[in-house]
């Protein structure tokens, strides 16, 4: 047996271990810190009864305070629903046009509306609202079907282009070359012809052919000037802006199968207030006539 | 091996501490401590300070539903939350400062544990009695109408305490007359109920019953602590040399001449966490020097000189055992460590002095719009968008005026404002999105960035401010 580590007068009484020579003091702990800890169990007990916790099968116990996370998101969701009713009401009740100038009305619009834009828009539109190929950009100020505020709230009242609403916009462009109302020459001539509206490279020889395809096939939707018509949303062929692109063969394709964008109708999924909400959203966005 | 053969419990019971009451120097300084931070505590919230009619007339508010902090001339936002990092960095730095110079002065003088606890057993001294007497009266068994009394008069008063405690904590973070009102009429909101009554519960219990338990197992300071004092710390300690063998002693009972410690237990009856400071340094001892003015008063009794029990670095220890005088008190205070301290405190002090005073009263922050990264417009030309956030920090409205300066070819616009200038509320950052644009064929256009300086200028009396952003282009 190896000698004893010295205990010195003054230090805690050992608790009666040694290794080797090496003795353990026995500091030990407060009587209350022990009862705290076994009131820590009780506490956890009860918790557990007072609120969801026992896994079973297929759920778990719901605990007795019925307490439940989903009926709070639903109540917190039903309190904000009844905070904005009024400033609903007032979004529903005001005159389109005047809700840009009203500062708390226009305030509640683009936040509310932003809210719709990234539910139900982004999908399409992007989440920055710049739009994709074939989805315009609403960020621009060029606009397919007017971009006055009673124009955007129409548009995705109604939509375009579908079979759900009586008053969806409706256009439609011929497929000339796949209905072959155009021949190939004649749309590699005209074109050409659109490329020079708005100032893009292209084949300077088929220019003028192509003028005379383009006055008797186009003129009468995208004008003469090729400036578009936002009463049946023809496309402005003289602006920087391409909905599918404004490079020969995407061009080619376009006037040969012709496009058909489709948006659905929102009136039936949205409230009247939610539709002036996300319309005045967009509308401020960068490009609201 | 072990010779004994019942283990000892592993868990103690409280002994119960019944300080006496002492006068002195330090007991005095420590009331002195003691009326000011109490008095700072509760007093602070009812202080008036005018900024005008938007604005809270509180000195000190910490409004959490508006995102301000106010203190007396200096209204900080949110995104100035760096002053109060440097504050607790400060306060850190200052507590190894005093830590490293002079012990564990924090937990002896201003912690509030302390301060509370030294309250109570004060309320408990004037209607208890002193130490004997409520010693009697802890061992007497049975309840009988005096102890019931006494009892009761006790936790009433400690809960009043407790209650103002946490009343006066909630006024920081409202009005406090309308609060007070609230309060009364039970018109305030649950939340202050809460806490005031979680406070009062946590002083309460802390403060009477709790005490020195708080300090030696629930505080992690006086852990750290440890690893910051040297044997240049100032602390209170023993002259063992002097006081040795104290009378009583087996020594002295054997002829050896006694030394200056006449064993009274004055600085054992006097100590709040139940020490023998004569046992020499340790870890429950929060240096509040109670037991200084209880033996010097002794001393001053039998005619010795003071300081038997005193403030002293360890590191005199040998020098004084041998006679010779302890070294000059700065000579312990001022070392490498605590200078370092106090340099690095004063760094940070001297920053945030320096930011507090460039603070200008209009602000903005620029968010570029990077979802898209510009917008190509039916002309050709690049616009991009920016979330300019505007800060009037005055108590009225003013006209904010956006310019730009960058390539000449840039244009600037607001959204929804005609020109380019905006009326931001009082006491408000507006958001402002603003379009920058540059026209088909510039240089920004095609460039892949451009650097931009959005100014933003007070029309009212020029004051300016700017932040540089980048403008996207085309980029080849």
């Amino acid at each position: 047996m190896t000698k004893k580590s010295e205990i010195k007068k003054g230090d805690p009484e050992t608790t009666g271990h040694s290794w080797d020579g090496i003795q353990e003091f026995n500091n030990p702990l407060p009587r209350w810190w022990v009862w705290v800890f076994y009131l820590t169990i009780i506490w956890g007990i009860g918790y557990t009864i007072a609120y969801p916790a026992w896994p079973l099968i297929n759920s778990a116990t719901a605990g007795v305070l019925g307490w439940s996370t989903r009926a709070n998101v639903a109540e917190d969701i039903a309190a904000v629903e009844e905070a904005n009713a009024p400033m609903n009401a007032k979004l529903e009740a005001a005159e389109l046009a005047s809700i840009p100038s009203d500062p708390e009305l226009s305030g509640y619009a683009t936040s509310a509306g932003a809210a719709v834009f990234k539910t139900w828009c982004a999908q399409c539109h992007g989440s920055g609202a710049a739009g994709a190929k074939g989805y315009p950009n609403l960020l621009d100020d060029a606009w397919l079907w007017g971009g006055s505020l009673e124009e955007i709230h129409f548009t995705v009242a109604h939509g375009i282009r579908n079979e759900d609403s009586d008053e969806a916009r409706y256009s439609e462009m011929p497929a000339f070359g796949r209905d072959e109302l155009l021949t190939d020459e004649e749309i590699g001539q005209v074109v050409n012809f659109v490329m020079s509206l708005s100032g893009e490279p292209q084949d300077a020889s088929q220019v003028e052919a192509g003028s005379v395809v383009y006055a008797d096939n186009c003129a009468a939707c995208h004008m003469e000037d090729g400036s578009g018509d936002t009463s049946q949303g023809a496309p402005n062929l003289a602006d920087a802006i391409w909905l599918y692109g404004g490079d020969y063969d995407t061009l080619v394709e376009t006037v040969h199968n012709s496009r058909f964008g489709v948006m659905p109708p929102w009136n039936d999924r949205l409230t009247e207030a939610e539709i002036r909400a996300v319309s005045a959203y967009v509308h401020q966005l960068g490009g609201g006539e | 091996m072990s010779e004994s053969n019942s283990a000892p419990s592993l868990y103690a019971p409280r002994e119960p501490i019944f300080p006496r009451r002492v006068s002195g120097p330090f007991r005095n300084l420590k009331w002195i401590i003691l009326a000011v931070t109490l008095g700072i505590y509760y007093i602070t919230p009812w202080i008036r300070w005018d900024r005008g009619p938007s604005l809270p007339d509180q000195a000190v508010l910490l409004d959490l539903a508006n995102r301000r902090f106010y203190f007396f001339w200096i209204e900080i936002w949110p995104h100035e939350f760096y002053f109060v990092a440097g504050l607790l960095i400060m306060a850190g730095l200052g507590l190894f400062l005093f830590t490293s110079a002079l012990g564990r002065v924090w937990c002896g003088y201003a912690c509030p544990q302390t301060v509370w606890t030294d309250l109570f057993i004060l309320v408990e001294r004037w209607i208890e009695g002193d130490r004997n007497a409520r010693l009697r009266l802890h061992r007497q068994k049975k309840l009988d109408f005096r102890k019931a009394r006494l009892r009761v008069t006790k936790w009433v008063v400690w809960f009043l305490i407790g209650l103002a405690t946490g009343g006066a904590w909630i006024f920081y973070f409202a009005d406090a007359p309308t609060l007070a009102r609230d309060l009364i009429t039970g018109d305030a909101h649950p939340v202050a109920y809460t806490t005031m009554l979680i406070l009062t519960g946590t002083t309460f219990f802390f403060g009477g019953f709790a005490r020195e338990q708080i300090c030696i197992y629930a505080c992690p300071w006086p852990r750290i602590q440890a690893a910051m004092m040297d044997e240049d710390t100032l602390v209170v300690g023993y002259r063992e040399w002097r006081g040795e063998p104290r009378k009583h002693s087996a020594e002295v009972k054997a002829g050896v001449e006694q030394g200056d410690c006449i064993d009274c237990m004055a600085c054992v009856n006097v100590c709040p966490v139940g020490i023998d400071i004569r046992d020499g340094q340790q870890l429950e001892c929060i240096t509040c020097a109670l037991c200084i003015d209880a033996c010097d008063d002794v001393m001053a009794k039998i005619g010795k000189p003071r300081g038997l029990i005193d403030y002293m670095a360890l590191s005199d220890e040998e020098r004084e055992r041998s006679g010779q005088s302890p070294r000059n008190v700065w000579k312990h205070i001022l070392r490498p460590r605590t200078i370092l301290y106090t340099v690095l405190w004063s760094l940070v002090g001297l920053g945030l002095l320096f930011a507090l005073f460039i603070r200008s009263d209009i602000d903005l922050t620029v968010a570029p719009v990077r979802n898209p990264t510009f917008v190509t417009l039916s002309d050709g030309a690049i616009r991009n968008t920016y979330d300019v956030r505007l800060r009037n920090k005055h108590g009225e409205e003013r006209p904010f005026q956006v310019s730009i300066v960058g390539d000449p070819a840039l244009r600037v616009s607001l959204e929804g404002v005609e020109d380019t200038t905006v009326t931001v509320p009082a006491d408000t950052a507006y958001l402002q999105r603003v379009y920058i644009v540059a026209p088909e064929g510039s240089g920004p256009a095609g460039a892949h960035t451009t650097e931009v300086r959005i100014w933003v200028e007070d029309l009212t009396n020029g004051e300016r401010a700017y932040k540089d952003t980048t403008f996207n282009g085309r980029g080849g």
